[in-house]
């Protein structure tokens, strides 16, 4: 099961990659995330592994996932390593009027698991695409206060400047 | 030219002169008789080799008996071997969803604070047990378990003979379990795995549907002592819902006393409930099809017997003390519920 969401955040793809590249910040914008937690010396990049665990119905799944794809503020793609089959992906990308396009990819399953696999992913789609899309908008509303945050600080700065 | 010798023969053996024609007739009438005297002979050999047969019809069916009750025993002993290896990782995982699916839409289950289970090393979680021989906090507690930690943490749950040899032993085994034994538990814990128990068993399990909201392990302390010799903490795992599953009467003792279930099978209960589809439902031999229930499972913080209760405890003192905080919990639960079965 493939699932797709995306919002336009007012902010550049610099602020909003820094926001994304920090693991720490997963607990506080992803929703149904209960865990997200740096596995092993590396703390993101290419590579980096996490172990994370997000409620659906009666479990909390997921596992351990790692960073597939890294391309500094436009793509970062990760792969589960153990755990519930996952690949996720975020894209983002810069609109003429300055605003960035983030778009959250998620497909997952559990191979071999048969028809009732094929119907837990089915049932499980409604959930997980509201904790996509709660975690996209929570990622804009944090995004977006850091960004209001650091432009008043510039504009304090100038005017102690002046 | 050989048979119409013998035949000749024959006829003068049988009093036949020297015409042929007569030799012939009369050859013909040995023949007659000798078929005759064939068929007697043959008869009897027929009623000898039905007796025969009949024997060894009845030899072969004392020994496929004999055989066949050979296999179920040797099948029964087999099941009853806490063979860790027949944990099936893969298995496991492959059901995973359809473990899913039951837990969250029909039990809407929910499973609380499993950060409280140490992350690794072997562990013994205690249970309140409910919910007759289908136990749904069990599996409930499995799914949980196992996408927390992941399948590939070995986890073990110990359940009563009877379930293990039930045709559903394959797949249980798969996911863990193993007969219930103070060797299997230790065997399971010395391998370094994480063990689930019910002190209260079969007691416990078939406890009238209003005493749902009662931690009752019926004074057994095995579990402290196991802890103790393994040297692992103990984790209290309360749940509440599984005594709502069915309509639970009576744990039936007086009735397995008195039909020697007891001495025969293990069995100190042969409960009586009324349940879906049996309606009446007498020792829940073939389960029965749980009312949907909500499942709500807490897991508490761990107890390390030695650091609460000093390097000699006194096990009363410990059984008071987790079935104590157990029932503390279960009572919290309770108070949480406004309905019976909607939660």
């Amino acid at each position: 099961m493939r699932l797709n969401e995306s919002i336009v955040i007012s902010a550049p793809p610099k602020l909003i990659w820094g926001y994304l590249a920090e693991p720490s910040n997963y607990l506080h914008f992803m929703s149904g995330v209960t865990r997200w937690e740096v596995e092993g010396e590396q703390r993101s990049g290419l590579g980096a592994r996490y172990r994370m665990l997000i409620r659906v119905g009666s479990a909390e799944v997921g596992g351990l996932i790692e960073i597939v794809e890294w391309n500094e503020e436009r793509d970062m793609a990760w792969s589960s390593v153990l755990g519930v089959d996952q690949r996720g992906r975020w894209r983002l990308r810069q609109l003429p009027d300055g605003r960035t396009r983030v778009e959250l990819r998620f497909a997952y399953g559990v191979a071999g698991s048969g028809i009732p696999g094929w119907i837990a992913e089915l049932f499980a789609a409604p959930q997980l695409g509201g904790h996509l899309r709660r975690s996209l908008q929570q990622l804009k509303r944090q995004v977006e206060h850091e960004q209001l945050r650091a432009e008043a600080a510039a504009r304090q700065r100038e005017r102690a400047g002046v | 030219m050989a048979d119409e010798q013998t035949v000749s023969e024959r006829a003068k053996q049988n009093g036949g002169g020297a015409n042929g024609a007569l030799h012939g007739r009369l050859g013909s009438l040995g023949d007659v008789g000798r078929v005759g005297g064939g068929l007697a002979r043959a008869g009897g050999e027929f009623v000898r080799s039905g007796r025969r047969f009949g024997g060894a019809l009845a030899q072969a069916g004392q020994q496929a008996t004999a055989d066949a009750a050979s296999r179920a025993a040797r099948e029964v002993s087999e099941r009853l071997t806490a063979d860790l290896d027949d944990r099936d990782p893969d298995h496991l995982r492959e059901q995973l969803p359809l473990l899913w699916l039951i837990a969250s839409f029909w039990f809407r289950g929910e499973v609380r604070d499993l950060g409280n289970i140490p992350e690794e090393g072997p562990v013994l979680m205690v249970g309140n047990h409910s919910g007759g021989n289908m136990t749904p906090d069990t599996f409930i507690f499995t799914l949980a378990f196992s996408t927390y930690f992941g399948v590939e943490r070995a986890f073990h749950q110990l359940a009563h003979n009877l379930v293990m040899a039930s045709p559903f032993a394959r797949l249980l085994r798969s996911g863990g379990t193993v007969a219930a034994s103070p060797e299997n538990a230790r065997t399971a814990l010395e391998s370094g795995a994480a063990l689930l128990v019910y002190p209260g068993g079969d007691w416990e399990v078939h406890r009238p549907t209003r005493d749902r909201n009662k931690v009752d392990f019926a004074g057994r302390k095995g579990f402290i002592r196991l802890a103790l010799d393994a040297d692992v903490p103990i984790v209290p795992v309360v749940a509440i819902g599984g005594q709502e599953t069915a309509l639970f009467i009576s744990r039936g003792a007086w009735l397995a006393q008195l039909l020697g279930a007891d001495r025969l099978l293990r069995l100190k209960v042969l409960p009586i409930s009324l349940a879906v589809p049996w309606g009446l439902n007498i020792g829940d031999f073939f389960g029965h099809i749980p009312l949907p229930a909500k499942i709500t499972v807490e897991v508490l913080e761990p107890i390390d017997v030695r650091e609460q209760f000093g390097d000699d405890p006194d096990l009363n003192e410990v059984y008071d003390y987790v079935t104590r905080v157990m029932q503390e919990t279960l009572d919290t639960l309770a108070a949480e519920r406004r309905f019976p079965v909607i939660g």
